[in-house]
């Protein structure tokens, strides 16, 4: 599937979480953000051996991604997976790390 | 058991249910003050969901239910297993490097969230009433039910692999007493002797599964048992997963260890003489023969009716993972029938699990579920630090009503690397954390 066309699924998903409050919206950043916790810890609390997102301001995190992204941060992984996510999506996920807090 | 022990176990079992309940809602408020979106807090729960199987899908739909949902959900997760034995890993018992215990790990985290873990076998689900039937408590009802079987094996498919071989000839492919058990027989096996290792046609558990774990042998038999050889009898046509740095171990570091056949599917057994023969007639003896048998959805996906993909796998709906053949049951991890190029993995699972009790959270809260990406992220051991990655990200394609990889992202290691080994181990630590804690 092209970037393209993912860009415009999330939209649709993100559009209609939108519609449905501000509420919706959160929680979609927080169910997005369970794609990461499989390695970095739930909602982003590293159990080790991994950064932890938690807390991590938001600029920063989207900084990080789009780097990674552009394959301008050297990485082992991240440079792949992140290139799966669209911009929309990045946004959604810094969004929401950058209010759970820090352990 | 007596009708009198019966009712006991049903007044003992609603009585430790109430005090779960309670002590889970508890936890849950606490939780929420702790968590930066709130879960909606309702005074009663929306609704109960039972949860039958507690691997990588099962505890992690258990698990985030209780997250996101709250005191919202009431969630009980049957699991017939004390202990939650992971298999990604366990192939570095097989070579010697970790132990079963290091893979080993209860259910109490869980039950702290306020997860009512009851150890037990659910012998039938009633999609119809919505119940399930146990085998030492009394029946649960339930409102949303969450399958995760995982696979059982079509022994059948494998002329001679009765129970009589099957306690001799193993297939170590759900990690525990199997996995020690092969451990020991590659430990007994003298120097200069045979390992063959048959792998079934795909899909099956885990596609990189089997390379991992002739890596893992080799290693132990270069630094042990030199003498020794492995002999691949794969029912595929080529390797299935990371082939060229597999290869690269096996014309590398294990040159000389390894005899790679393809097309070589075994459908019988002289378990007498630790024969593998192949469907061309091939006769293959080892001294340690170990058959991974073709896979299907575990049994209760099969008696439920749940299983209606090529008479061995569950379809689903990929935004809610709710099964097309019967309503309010999600299926789960490797019972499905995947989505294009999705794998059969933990990690894949465990994103399953996430979906799922997302769907059910925003479902029982009167919401419409909105589809999720779900990434996969696979680590493969070549020796005791040595490691190498596949990656994908699928997102939710709306016209076609399934996910998709996302061309251009994801990807392979360049080579292995003692680095990602490292982030195989962190890994490993923070799934399990993230769905038993």
């Amino acid at each position: 599937m092209t970037n393209q066309r993912a860009a415009i699924a999330a939209g649709a998903a993100i559009a209609a979480m939108l519609a449905a409050g501000p509420a919706a919206a959160q929680d979609a950043g927080r169910y997005l953000a369970g794609n990461c916790a499989n390695c970095h810890g739930t909602d982003g609390v590293s159990a080790g051996g991994m950064p932890s997102l938690a807390g991590q301001p938001k600029a920063y995190m989207v900084g990080q991604m789009q780097e990674f992204k552009a394959g301008k941060r050297p990485a082992t992984i991240m440079h792949q997976l992140s290139k799966g996510y669209t911009d929309q999506q990045i946004e959604m996920l810094a969004e929401f790390f950058s209010r759970v807090p820090r352990k | 058991m007596s009708r009198a022990d019966v009712k006991t176990g049903t007044d003992l079992s609603r009585r430790r249910l109430g005090q779960a309940v309670g002590a889970g809602a508890a936890l849950s408020l606490l939780g929420a003050c702790a968590t930066p979106s709130q879960p909606t807090v309702a005074a009663k729960p929306l609704g109960r969901v039972v949860v039958v199987g507690g691997g990588f899908g099962g505890a992690t739909a258990a698990k985030y239910l209780k997250h996101w949902g709250g005191s919202s959900v009431e969630v009980v997760l049957i699991e017939r297993s004390a202990q939650f034995v992971s298999c990604p890993l366990s192939n570095l018992v097989i070579g010697g490097s970790r132990r079963i215990e290091d893979l080993t790990m209860g259910y109490q985290g869980l039950r702290e969230r306020g997860v009512l873990v009851l150890n037990d076998e659910v012998t039938s689900i009633d999609t119809a009433k919505k119940r399930v039937v146990l085998t030492k408590i009394a029946d649960y009802s339930y409102d949303k039910i969450v399958v995760s079987p995982g696979i059982d094996f079509m022994f059948g498919d494998v002329q001679g692999l009765n129970d009589e071989a099957q306690k001799t000839i193993l297939h170590a492919w759900k990690a525990g007493p199997q996995t020690v058990a092969l451990r020991a027989q590659l430990e007994a096996m003298p120097d200069g002797g045979v390992y063959v290792l048959t792998i079934p046609k795909a899909p099956y558990r885990c596609p990189p599964g089997p390379y991992e774990r002739v890596c893992q042998v080799a290693h132990y038999f270069k630094t042990r048992k030199p003498r020794s050889k492995i002999i691949v009898l794969d029912g595929n046509p080529d390797i299935q997963s990371k082939k060229a740095l597999f290869l690269a171990a096996w014309n590398g570091p294990y040159a000389g260890l390894i005899d790679y056949r393809p097309n070589a599917n075994v459908t019988e057994l002289d378990a007498r003489n630790r024969t593998a023969v192949t469907e061309l007639g091939d006769r293959v003896k080892a001294d340690v023969l170990n058959v991974v048998p073709p896979q299907r959805a575990g049994d209760i996906a099969r008696t439920t009716g749940l299983v209606n993909a090529n008479n061995r796998w569950c379809q689903v709906d990929w935004v809610t993972m709710e099964s097309t053949a019967a309503k309010d049951v999600h299926v789960l991890g490797d019972a499905t029938f995947p989505a294009p190029a999705m794998p059969k993995s933990g990690h894949m699972a465990n994103q399953h699990g996430k979906v799922a009790a997302a769907a059910i959270v925003e479902t029982l809260n009167g919401r419409t579920p909105q589809p999720l990406p779900m990434a996969n992220t696979c680590y493969s051991f070549i020796d005791d630090k040595s490691v190498v990655h596949v990656a994908s990200v699928h997102q939710y394609v709306a016209e076609k009503k399934t996910l998709e990889p996302v061309a251009g992202a994801g990807g392979l290691s360049s080579a292995a690397s003692e680095l990602e080994g490292q982030y195989a181990v962190a890994w490993a630590r923070n799934i399990w954390n993230d769905m038993l804690t």
